[in-house]
């Protein structure tokens, strides 16, 4: 009975607590020394965890970086980042608060296009632009001109790896692995398919497995009776070591292709020797020489203790593409923002030389990388 | 043929790494009659102990069996600890309450572990070091035996006929038997019933943990997730062999490793998480005690 | 049942448009958002609450029950969007496609509440606890393979129709329904089911009845708020509906107390609420504690609380006795034990 009591005046103490955040505007404070506040939202617990994290802490470094440079024109970014546990309608209110309650001028995310897809027209009502960093979904940047990305979409990376395969490795029998719990893996097949067959080469086997599984040797034996010359595993990195490491298991010697999601040191440390001679298409090579690019992975180094990954990478770049907007935009509102993003034309980031299309989707170069002795090498690099 | 004796060699070796975790389970079901959620929690926090132990000690510089029974010591020695500390604070408080609540505490306790999991260890999934690689497989008849599996199915099986001697052929056994069957005249008879469940419950724990080292061994990809999945599937399997029964549970995983490999290779891969709960249900509607199970009428 | 029944469930409609009408666009829509989500939960756990607290089944499954309706309701107003534009276009028109979409993804989880109820009959207790987790798992792979709701890639462009008033209207329908419903001769069978199960049979009960009744009809209104949530949210995919989504609708009603609606109501606004409440913290450490805090709370409930904040005693019980007769209180609570 007490305990009830209690319990309701806590209730009424948390509902006044939320209502008390009065009504902002969006685009917060405006005025001329006020940090200019930018969201966040990404996966930082939950089982896409890893990706949220390497994310954040890429956009984490660019904010640092920014404002020790002096901010944009005299103010420092201030960047909140909101959790969502991985979960699509976490995701939806954590954007409604970033825009309502926070006042922010941009919001950076997600890299999963289903979350991003749950975000975007919320950014799109409130006239706030999004940028996000790594969904490859086409439909994402289509639900309103406010919602851009900063990475390639799946029917480029899947046309990349379709035409290195048939050109560049002259291969012409390919066996699929599509995670099928992973909408970007399914995109990638999908192109990736298309282009192979249209350009002359044969699938001869095609195998799904879901995100988390940790046993491959059916799918592998079963590929393995085929014969192919190439895999290819569109996954991400913690699957495709394991698969690489069972395929050898149950005696396959063709190599793997894949895509952007291989893009992690973690990559080679579970799959270890068993993906020497493998492919996949990234948003940069970590042997590129350009200053830029090796500043970024020494920064990135010492903050964190590791080798950035490729979605560290496109986190970063988006804040990059998004502080330049902000340098160049008429006014730190957020559509002024959002046309000066839209004008976004060769910036220079990490992934290469970035222009934001009509579409509103980055384009730029895709390098194809080669793992050689368990280190990465610059293969080519495929314009689109 | 050679291709579907392999997958039949693959379900066996798939089946060795759930039965590793089903007898856990079903040893904690047998005398608690408790879905213990939190198994495959500390089966994952096994792999982390073995991870983290293997590292301090560098024993992934010089791969060897003693480097192997070096780690497995030492995650069966933390995880009987955690399991001890589950067991005093988390279930001994509940042991009059309703199942429900145990049940629900059972969940309570998962959730926690996975959780302060993802913020102690990081939610990325992290390389298990390799403190025993053996080398070379042996190929029967064009059938290809990885050493690793034949070592998972030695000792699962071995595990079961340790556990079969010492539930039925020891002092220890009878206690856990007479407990199982009723805690109150259990306790009325002069068996320490709190004892002899809190070593049940190490005693499943150790398990896991053993299972966490040999199966991140085989996997190497460990993260603070990694329990749920096997946990609720080593579960269903444990159900299939008839819940509580040690030989049920390592037939049942054989059998639910089996049907994943087959449906994957001949029918719907991308059905192979529904599988499991489909065949417990149908053999909870079909044999409710399971394929080992023998039928006890629900007490009034 | 008091006479007076209806002018409570009539006052609070009128409040429900009198918000709906005047004060809700004054809100902060993070807050509206909150509200919503809120009201979403409150269907969720009292309709869970039917299966686990009334009738003493133990369904861990009600996320692939809210995934059924929410996929099915999306469906519905998404074929009539693009069949029959001129219908679903017509202002005056749109509501009762909307309805005719919730009673359908009400129904389609009705129908998949007998179908797991029915066989799983001879459970009992936690076999049938991990049934349903199965069964929830078993939803989630079927949508996951489906193609034509967008596997993996979900379910997007869903009309955003949901509003304040569509939700606590169907809020204001489910409580009235299960208030009503556990007074009445079946819901005193579910409490006789819960209690003892031999019991009820031997004087009659039909312990079979009760319980398919108790699973179609939770199963209805967790279909029901899935609808309402996939209208709100405009995209599905099958990750949203997974395992955790389960514990969290039974964290609320363990937190309210498993028999009490009161409960679950309170318990569901508290939790929603709290989550976004601790987002502070969060910034502050930098590391989110939240799920982490969660189970702490739920096992910290179990030991100290283990009936929940009101056990199986509504909110009204605790009115001062003279209260008590003009809210028409007359529920007779189950002694605790």
């Amino acid at each position: 009975m007490v305990t009830a009591k209690k319990f309701l005046f806590a209730l009424l103490a948390a509902f006044a607590l939320t209502l008390s955040g009065c009504k902002k505007a969006p685009g917060g404070d405006q005025s001329a020394d006020a940090p200019i506040r930018v969201g966040e939202v990404g996966s930082l617990t939950g089982l896409e965890a890893t990706f949220g994290t390497s994310t954040h802490q890429g956009i984490e470094l660019a904010v640092k970086k920014i404002n020790a440079e002096g901010g944009i024109n005299g103010r420092k970014v201030d960047l909140i980042t909101l959790d969502n546990q991985g979960k699509a309608d976490e995701a939806a209110t954590a954007t409604t608060r970033l825009v309502t309650q926070d006042g922010v001028v941009a919001i950076l995310g997600e890299v999963a296009s289903s979350r991003s897809l749950a975000m975007a027209p919320i950014a799109q009502s409130y006239k706030v632009p999004m940028i996000s960093p790594s969904s490859t979904n086409p439909a994402v940047t289509q639900q309103g001109d406010h919602i851009f990305r900063v990475c390639f979409i799946d029917p480029f990376q899947g046309e990349v790896m379709a035409k290195f395969a048939l050109n560049g490795l002259k291969i012409e029998r390919v066996a699929i692995m599509t995670d099928v719990k992973n909408d970007y893996s399914i995109g990638l097949v999908e192109f990736f398919r298309k282009n192979f067959v249209e350009g002359g080469g044969k699938i001869v086997m095609e195998q799904s497995y879901s995100n988390g599984d940790t046993d491959f040797k059916a799918q592998l034996t079963s590929i393995a009776s085929h014969n192919p010359e190439a895999i290819f595993v569109p996954g991400y990195y913690g699957d495709v070591a394991l698969i690489a490491r069972q395929a050898r298991e149950v005696g396959i010697k063709a190599p793997l292709l894949g895509g952007d999601g291989w893009d992690s040191p973690k990559l080679l440390e579970i799959g270890g020797a068993s993906l020497n001679g493998s492919y996949f298409s990234s948003h940069y090579s970590p042997q590129d020489t350009s200053p830029r690019i090796q500043g970024f992975i020494k920064e990135f180094k010492d903050a964190y203790g590791l080798v950035p990954d490729g979605l560290a990478a496109t986190g970063h770049d988006a804040m990059l593409v998004l502080a330049d907007a902000m340098k160049r935009a008429k006014s730190l509102t957020p559509s002024d923002i959002r046309d000066a993003i839209a004008a976004t034309k060769d910036f220079p980031g990490v992934t290469g030389n970035i222009t934001i299309d009509e579409n509103r989707n980055a384009r730029k170069p895709a390098v194809v990388l080669k793992i050689e002795d368990q280190k990465l090498v610059y293969e080519t690099t495929i314009n689109p | 043929m050679v291709e579907f004796f392999q997958h039949i060699v693959n379900g066996l070796s798939l089946g060795s790494t759930y039965a590793l975790i089903a007898l856990g389970y079903t040893m904690v079901f047998g005398v608690l009659q408790l879905i213990n959620f939190a198994h495959g929690d500390v089966f994952m926090l096994g792999a982390f102990i073995g991870m983290y132990t293997a590292y301090a000690l560098a024993l992934h510089t010089s791969p060897s069996l003693a480097a192997l029974m070096i780690t497995l010591l030492a995650a069966m020695a933390g995880c009987a600890i955690i399991g001890f500390l589950i067991e005093r604070f988390a279930y001994r408080p509940l042991r009059n309450a309703p199942r429900i609540n145990v049940l629900i505490t059972a969940v309570g306790v998962s959730l926690f572990l996975e959780f302060s999991g993802q913020i102690i260890f990081g939610a990325d999934p992290k390389f298990f070091p390799q403190v025993y690689q053996p080398q070379g497989d042996w190929m029967i008849a064009g059938v290809r035996l990885n050493p690793l599996q034949v070592i998972n199915f030695t000792i699962s099986v071995t595990l079961m006929l340790v556990l079969q001697f010492v539930v039925f052929k020891t002092r220890l056994g009878r206690a856990l038997r007479a407990v199982s069957f009723n805690h109150e005249l259990a306790s009325l008879m002069g068996i320490p019933t709190n004892r002899i469940i809190s070593l049940t419950f190490v005693l499943g724990s150790i398990l896991a943990g053993a299972a966490g080292v040999l199966v991140a061994l085989s996997y190497p990809k460990i993260d603070p997730l990694m329990g749920i999945m096997p946990g609720i599937k080593a579960f269903a399997a444990a159900v299939l062999g008839g819940i509580g029964n040690i030989t049920g549970a390592v037939i049942g995983s054989f059998i639910l490793g089996l049907a994943e490999q087959l449906i994957v290779a001949y029918g719907a891969p991308t059905y192979r998480d529904a599988l499991a709960f489909v065949i417990l249900i149908l053999i909870l509607l079909v044999k409710p005690a399971g394929i080992m199970g023998v039928h006890r009428a629900e007490k009034v | 049942m008091p006479r007076s029944f209806p002018i409570i469930w009539i006052a609070a409609f009128l409040v429900v448009i009198g918000v709906e009408l005047f004060i809700i666009d004054n809100l902060d829509p993070y807050v509206v958002a909150i509200i919503i989500y809120a009201g979403i939960n409150i269907i969720l756990a009292s309709s869970l609450n039917l299966i686990n607290g009334f009738a003493g089944q133990f369904s861990m499954g009600h996320a692939g029950f809210m995934a059924v309706g929410a996929y099915s309701g999306a469906v519905v107003t998404m074929a009539f969007r693009d069949n029959y534009p001129a219908i679903f276009n017509e202002p005056a028109l749109q509501p009762f496609v909307f309805i005719a979409a919730i009673f359908a993804g009400g129904l389609c989880s009705a129908a998949a509440g007998v179908i797991v109820g029915l066989p799983t009959l001879r459970l009992r207790g936690d076999y049938l606890a991990v049934v349903t987790l199965g069964f929830g798992e078993i939803i989630r792979v079927i949508l996951l393979n489906l193609e034509s709701v967008g596997g993996a890639r979900g379910l997007t462009n869903i009309p955003g129709i949901t509003s304040f008033f569509w939700v606590y209207g169907f809020v204001l329908i489910c409580l009235f329904v299960i208030t009503r419903l556990v007074d009445s001769p079946l819901g005193r069978s579910f409490l006789s089911v819960r209690e003892d199960e031999i019991a009820a049979e031997a004087v009659g009960v039909n312990t079979t009845r009760s319980k398919v009744t108790a699973f179609a009809l939770g199963a209805f209104f967790a279909g029901m708020a899935g609808a309402l949530f996939a209208h709100y949210l405009r995209v599905l995919s099958p990750a949203i509906f997974d395992i955790q989504k389960s514990f969290e609708i039974i964290i609320m009603v363990v937190l309210g107390g498993m028999g009490s609606i009161s409960g679950s109501v309170v318990a569901a606004v508290f939790l929603t609420i709290i989550r976004e409440a601790l987002r502070p913290l969060q910034q502050i450490t930098g590391t989110d504690y939240r799920m982490v805090i969660y189970s702490l709370v739920l096992i910290v409930l179990m030991l100290t609380r283990p009936r929940g904040l009101f056990g199986t005693k509504e909110i009204t019980d605790y009115l001062p006795e003279r209260w008590k007769a003009r809210f028409g209180v007359r529920r007779v609570s189950p002694k605790e034990s």
